[in-house]
């Protein structure tokens, strides 16, 4: 298990070496040098420019501006942001974080509902409760965010139950610890739901495709025909066979929640990596972008390599060594 | 006695039909007929893709009409019975006056009303670009206006506009295909059938891509793209940097398609006539993965239709004043015009009900070209 693992996290460097190559070079591509709005600053002297030319490297040509960017991530400096004037790395910490608590939180939730309703909807299969909750999945996976995000807005907003907008009330540094935790929880409502929607939808289908197919294997006949009971022979044989696929797609679930989160952070206003990615990218805040990109694809390939192990703990078929 | 041998063969051309054998597209065209909800997304495309052909002549307005003393209009509904008490056989409406800008609150002026007329002359525009006319399917006589879905913050006409729009949503997801799907055939198709040192540098290329998630890198591409470019350019490169994105995928599916196609009989019997490398890909892998590609095709035409609606959305994709269901829905996306103009949202319904046909009709494809799942 552990060699594998090892194994996994070397065989990882080329994909995270390409990750940096490719987020360095799109940035290469825009038009205009990010200086480019410092100079038109008055305040900021023709020297100042160029001595930030100089420490950032940007007269070098751009292998060389390439490795250094590298060799500083390595070492834990990720740039400065030129909007924000602080290190990108403390910027991003943060947002990270928020992404995070908003993906994994909404993950919680979708799979809570979607096994559940999946195992129901496989076992009353055609059944007009089956054929309606198909039908919600469907539009669930077709909805985008922003969509579901912005009817969810007025909904609060006519109802007055939830907060709209926003990660914590214009008092929240007055709140004790739990009044603290409530009131980002409170705020996480809306956006979490949306997430979730989203992906009880794909997860949900992916279940009830699963177990069906499961439900077709000679075992399951034979657990039937030894004379267990219905619920036995589902809950016990059949769901946990089914439910090893969907750890294998937990990955591709990763990356759409993340893109999913994306889009919806900057509709709520959910101060996470989405919103930081944009506000960077319209202010052509070079260091800040570059180390989003970097940050979004280790997440993802982290959380494929996650699901891989617990694919191994969860299916005793899989040995690795 | 012999009976000869043409006797005993079906005689009536429905029965020759019968007996001859079917081609893969009749067995899945058979199969999808079956396929109840195919069906509806099938048609509810048929309607919407008409809708964005015709659109200059369902919308009752052209593009850029603005009325700026009707903005954020509420939608106007036809009536039946007047102020009177009278039945109208025809549908009519009245005009409205702004009383409050800051509420944008319209009051209904029930003095006079505009009956709602089909085939009147409006604006002049060309039926697909080519027949001038000025026929509308429907409005109303001035200066009473119709707005079926309201207005935006200029008076311009929201169903107008969405029906304009489409023709960039709907148009997108096609021309994404059109490019992905040749360059993920090739580049998966060789990666396959080379196999070894070839497959694993290609592949690990294609995992880069994968490896972010797609709307951040989106997000990155459209901040790239050159900002003072007209409408028709915009679309073009936001169609390029969606195929840039999709490609990867694609290709990585095709390949492992590929893989176990290369083992079969007919391709040793390929080689063993002589035929090169490159005939072999392109006449007899890449037919054999045809099935596939209908498949995702089939499924990322509706990616490609919210990745462009996010990117509009965001404003990064099409812009003012060009008009794209992602782009329409951003004016819905501040709170006060969210919670005193909520019909600006009406163009997010669209997107779901687009999307939503393509993944009828994708997973009906699926279950019609997949031969464990053929019931017959």
């Amino acid at each position: 298990m552990l060699r594998h693992v090892l194994r996994r996290l070397v065989q990882m460097i080329p994909l995270l070496l390409g990750i940096t190559i490719l987020s360095f070079l799109i940035i290469q591509l825009s038009p205009g040098d990010f200086l480019a709005e410092i100079r038109l600053n008055p305040v900021v002297s023709q020297e100042t420019v160029d001595q930030m030319r100089a420490n950032f490297g940007l007269d070098r040509p751009l292998h060389i501006q390439y490795l250094r960017w590298l060799g500083n991530i390595l070492r834990g400096d990720f740039g400065y942001s030129f909007a924000f004037q602080v290190p990108v790395l403390w910027l991003i910490k943060s947002r990270l974080l928020n992404t995070l608590l908003l993906s994994v939180t909404s993950l919680i939730i979708a799979w809570l509902i979607a096994i559940p309703i999946g195992i129901h909807a496989a076992t009353h299969q055609y059944s007009p409760s089956d054929n309606l909750l198909s039908f919600t999945a469907y539009v669930g996976i077709s909805t985008p965010t922003f969509f579901s995000g912005l009817l969810l807005l007025y909904g609060a907003f006519r109802t007055g139950w939830l907060p709209i907008g926003g990660m914590t009330s214009l008092d929240y540094d007055l709140f004790p610890w739990y009044g603290k935790v409530l009131d980002v929880a409170q705020h996480l409502v809306i956006p979490a739901s949306v997430l979730a929607f989203l992906t009880v939808a794909g997860l949900m289908r992916q279940m009830r495709g699963n177990l069906l197919e499961v439900l077709r294997q000679d075992y399951v006949k034979t657990a039937r025909a030894k004379g267990l009971s219905g619920r036995i022979v589902i809950y016990k044989h059949a769901v946990r066979n089914a439910i090893n696929p969907l750890i294998t797609i937990f990955g591709l679930e990763l990356g759409g929640l993340l893109g999913g989160a994306a889009i919806l952070e900057n509709v709520v206003s959910w101060p996470g990596l989405g919103q930081l990615i944009l506000d960077s990218v319209v202010r052509k805040d070079l260091y800040v972008v570059m180390a989003s990109l970097v940050f979004g694809g280790v997440t993802l390939v982290v959380g494929n390599l996650i699901a891989d192990l617990l694919l191994a703990v969860s299916d005793p078929r899989i040995r690795y060594d | 006695m012999a009976i000869p041998l043409t006797r005993r063969l079906p005689q009536t051309t429905e029965a020759i039909r019968a007996v001859a054998p079917r081609t893969p597209a009749q067995l899945a065209w058979r199969q999808l007929r079956r396929h109840r909800l195919a069906l509806i997304g099938g048609a509810i495309l048929i309607i919407l893709y008409s809708m964005s052909l015709f659109a200059d002549f369902i919308a009752p307005y052209s593009l850029d009409t603005s009325d700026r003393a009707k903005f954020y209009h509420p939608p106007t509904i036809p009536r039946l019975v007047d102020g009177s008490g009278r039945l109208h056989w025809r549908p009519f409406v009245y005009d409205t006056q702004l009383v409050d800008p800051g509420l944008r609150t319209f009051k209904v002026d029930r003095s006079k009303i505009y009956p709602v007329r089909f085939f009147v002359r409006g604006e002049p525009y060309r039926l697909f670009w080519t027949i001038p006319t000025r026929i509308h399917l429907f409005g109303v006589d001035e200066p009473g206006r119709i707005f079926v879905m309201g207005t935006d913050g200029f008076g311009r006409d929201l169903f107008t506009r969405v029906l304009y729009g489409s023709r960039v949503s709907l148009i997108i997801g096609i021309l994404v295909v059109a490019v992905t799907l040749p360059i993920g055939m090739i580049y998966g198709g060789i990666a396959g059938f080379y196999g070894g040192r070839i497959d694993n540098i290609m592949m690990r290329l294609a995992e880069v891509i994968i490896a972010f998630p797609a709307f951040y890198l989106l997000l990155t591409l459209s901040a790239v793209l050159p900002t003072n470019v007209g409408c028709t350019t915009r679309f073009y490169l936001i169609t390029l940097i969606l195929s840039f994105i999709g490609w990867a995928g694609f290709s990585r599916l095709i390949r492992g398609f590929v893989l176990s196609l290369k083992e079969r009989e007919y391709i040793l019997a390929a080689r063993v006539m002589g035929l090169d490398d490159f005939r072999i890909i392109v006449r007899h892998i890449l037919p054999n993965t045809s099935s596939l590609a209908i498949i995702v095709a089939s499924l990322t035409i509706p990616g490609a239709i919210l990745g462009e609606s996010g990117l509009s959305f965001l404003g990064l994709g099409v812009r003012e004043p060009c008009s794209s269901w992602g782009n329409l829905l951003t004016a819905g996306a501040n709170l006060v015009n969210l919670s005193r103009s909520p019909w600006l949202l009406f163009p997010g319904l669209f997107i779901v009900i687009a999307v939503v046909a393509y993944n009828f009709l994708g997973d009906g494809l699926r279950d019609a070209f997949d031969p464990r799942l053929r019931t017959n």
